[in-house]
């Protein structure tokens, strides 16, 4: 079967961010950017399926700047076979995203397709349920296990109590969670292939995607910073702090 | 303008996170209905109508609704939004996976795990590991949102006397079908309404020795929570990891032990009153967000704690 993973270039999860002093939003200029990792375990579930022998061919996807080249490339290095960069300079709703990726899966016919469950940029999770209601597949969100069983797919998924399995007919959606596997690194051998693999760039207007939101973004301010705390020497004299002064317990 | 609330049950009963958004959805203002959509949810209707501020409570009875498959719930709730100027739903598994598939099907963006209600279009929503907290308006005519439980101080369980209707067609997309579930048992609280919170990371070595967490926190009548590093170590199972991809929880107390505080951890826990912790690296970052910290091997410090509380 043919997989289609959708991968996100965001700030690298090390990275401290900083909001801008004019409270527009957060300050990337030269900060590390990096693929999203939960992107990451998406790629990876799609290149252990080819190992399988389950999936025929990996399509990596990337809507945003064209700097997410880069981030095309690493998964054409850990495994992926082609890459398709729908290329748009403004930051996108999640709804956008989903629009323009409904467009490629029309285009690319996937069996199955893979996302992270959130990029850690936005925190929205919602992608992947968007794509699912648009092309109407059934969704397997928050997998920590995926397994192909003849027309159907098992998925595992993490909720709030432990776990459930459902089963989906394909072609189907599925985003990750961050048990469902340890991602591989890509070797220099693999980077120097990926350089040639092909890398198509389409604009949002040829796969006719509006990218209009019904959200805006009013401003960004940093959290209100926690007053620093004091240490205590002893356990005794932390009992009695939260006892007596945070009156807690 | 009136507000639809997707009620999370278990047990039979109405969550304690249907009380949170309740309580978001009267900051909104408006009447507020509760939709209970599930298989025998006669009893989780009933308990949904005494929830103080209801005005009405809406139940689809329906097999196709049985474990809250997205693929049949959302149809349901796209069905009745169209009433609606808001839709609602708790930030929890179920709300995050179904929600965005109903906001894709008005053709509306989603707000995401909202923390505050600025005025009836405008809400604010933590970004970046809730390291930035973006102030979002929504110009939808039906206003798609997720409600970030700990945000919002829940509404009273009781005092209410909403009606009862039986409501929406039975939507069975029949795509997606539940095999089973195992869930994690436990007498304690749950991990995101209890008022104190003892949580273990790395510095526990091992599963075994989440034992002196957890006879801590029966004698403080405390739920057990982790690091993402405990959790993919083994020592306990993932329901219980606290952070950016685990559970947000924002108690009176949370006591991180052997907890080195990275970013990702901190995001589900900075917002709790009071923070403890007990870490024997004094210059781990969980002391610059902790009120009381104590440098102390956590196997010596731990049992003394049990014995003093």
């Amino acid at each position: 079967m043919k997989v289609l993973v959708a991968v996100k270039r965001v700030v690298d999860y090390n990275v401290k961010v900083r909001v801008k002093a004019d409270n527009s939003g957060v300050d990337l200029a030269n900060v590390k950017m990096s693929m999203n990792p939960f992107c990451e375990i998406a790629v990876e579930e799609a290149v252990r399926l080819k190992e399988k022998g389950v999936a025929t061919e990996i399509v990596v996807v990337s809507v945003g700047p064209a700097t997410a080249q880069e981030q095309l490339r690493t998964a054409l290095a850990l495994g992926a076979d082609r890459a398709i960069l729908v290329e748009a300079a403004d930051e996108l709703n999640s709804l956008a995203v989903a629009k323009a990726l409904k467009a490629v899966v029309d285009k690319e016919q996937p069996q199955l397709v893979i996302l992270g469950k959130q990029a850690i940029d936005s925190d929205n999770n919602q992608t992947g349920q968007m794509l699912a209601a648009l092309t109407g597949f059934a969704q397997g969100t928050f997998a920590s296990k995926v397994e192909v069983a003849g027309d159907k797919l098992n998925v595992t998924r993490e909720i709030d109590g432990g776990l459930q399995t459902v089963a989906l007919n394909l072609p189907a959606i599925v985003t990750t969670d961050l048990r469902l596997n340890e991602p591989r690194y890509a070797s220099l051998p693999n980077i120097m292939k990926a350089k040639k693999k092909p890398l198509e760039t389409v604009t949002p207007d040829a796969l006719g995607v509006s990218l209009a939101s019904t959200n805006k973004t009013l401003k960004v301010e940093a959290p209100a910073a926690r007053s620093a705390g004091i240490k205590v020497k002893s356990v005794a004299e932390l009992v009695e702090k939260l006892k007596n002064e945070a009156k807690v317990i | 303008m009136t507000i639809l609330v997707v009620a999370e049950y278990e047990n039979g009963a109405v969550a304690p996170a249907t009380l949170n958004t309740v309580a978001a959805a009267a900051k909104i203002g408006g009447d507020v209905h509760v939709l209970v959509a599930g298989q025998n949810v006669g009893g989780v209707a009933e308990s949904a109508a005494k929830i103080a501020g209801v005005a009405k409570v809406l139940v689809a009875d329906n097999a196709a609704y049985a474990h809250a498959l997205p693929e049949n719930v959302a149809p349901l709730i796209v069905e009745l939004a169209k009433g609606y100027s808001h839709v609602l739903a708790p930030a929890t598994t179920n709300g995050k996976n179904i929600l965005p598939r109903v906001a894709a099907l008005l053709d509306v963006d989603q707000i995401s795990e909202i923390i505050a209600v600025e005025s009836a279009d405008t809400f604010k929503r933590p970004i970046y590991a809730g390291n930035a907290i973006a102030t979002v308006q929504s110009s939808a005519a039906i206003k798609v949102i997720t409600v970030r439980t700990t945000g919002f101080d829940a509404v009273a369980a009781e005092g209410g006397s909403a009606a009862i209707e039986a409501v929406g067609a039975a939507h069975d997309a029949g795509i997606s079908a539940f095999v089973g579930e195992e869930l994690a048992k436990s007498d304690r609280p749950e991990l995101t309404a209890a008022k104190i919170v003892v949580s273990g990371g790395r510095g526990m070595g091992n599963g075994d020795n989440f034992k002196h967490l957890y006879s801590l926190a029966d004698k403080l009548g405390a739920a057990v929570g982790a690091s993402r590093a405990a959790v993919d170590a083994g020592f306990v199972p993932n329901d219980m990891q606290v952070g950016q991809t685990g559970k947000i929880v924002a108690p009176q107390l949370y006591i991180a032990v052997g907890i080195s505080g990275a970013i990702q951890h901190l995001a589900g826990m900075k917002d709790s009153k009071v923070i403890v912790a007990i870490n024997k690296d004094e210059e781990a970052p969980i002391f610059q967000v902790a009120d009381y910290g104590l440098v102390a091997d956590l196997f010596e410090a731990v049992p003394e704690l049990e014995k003093l509380v």
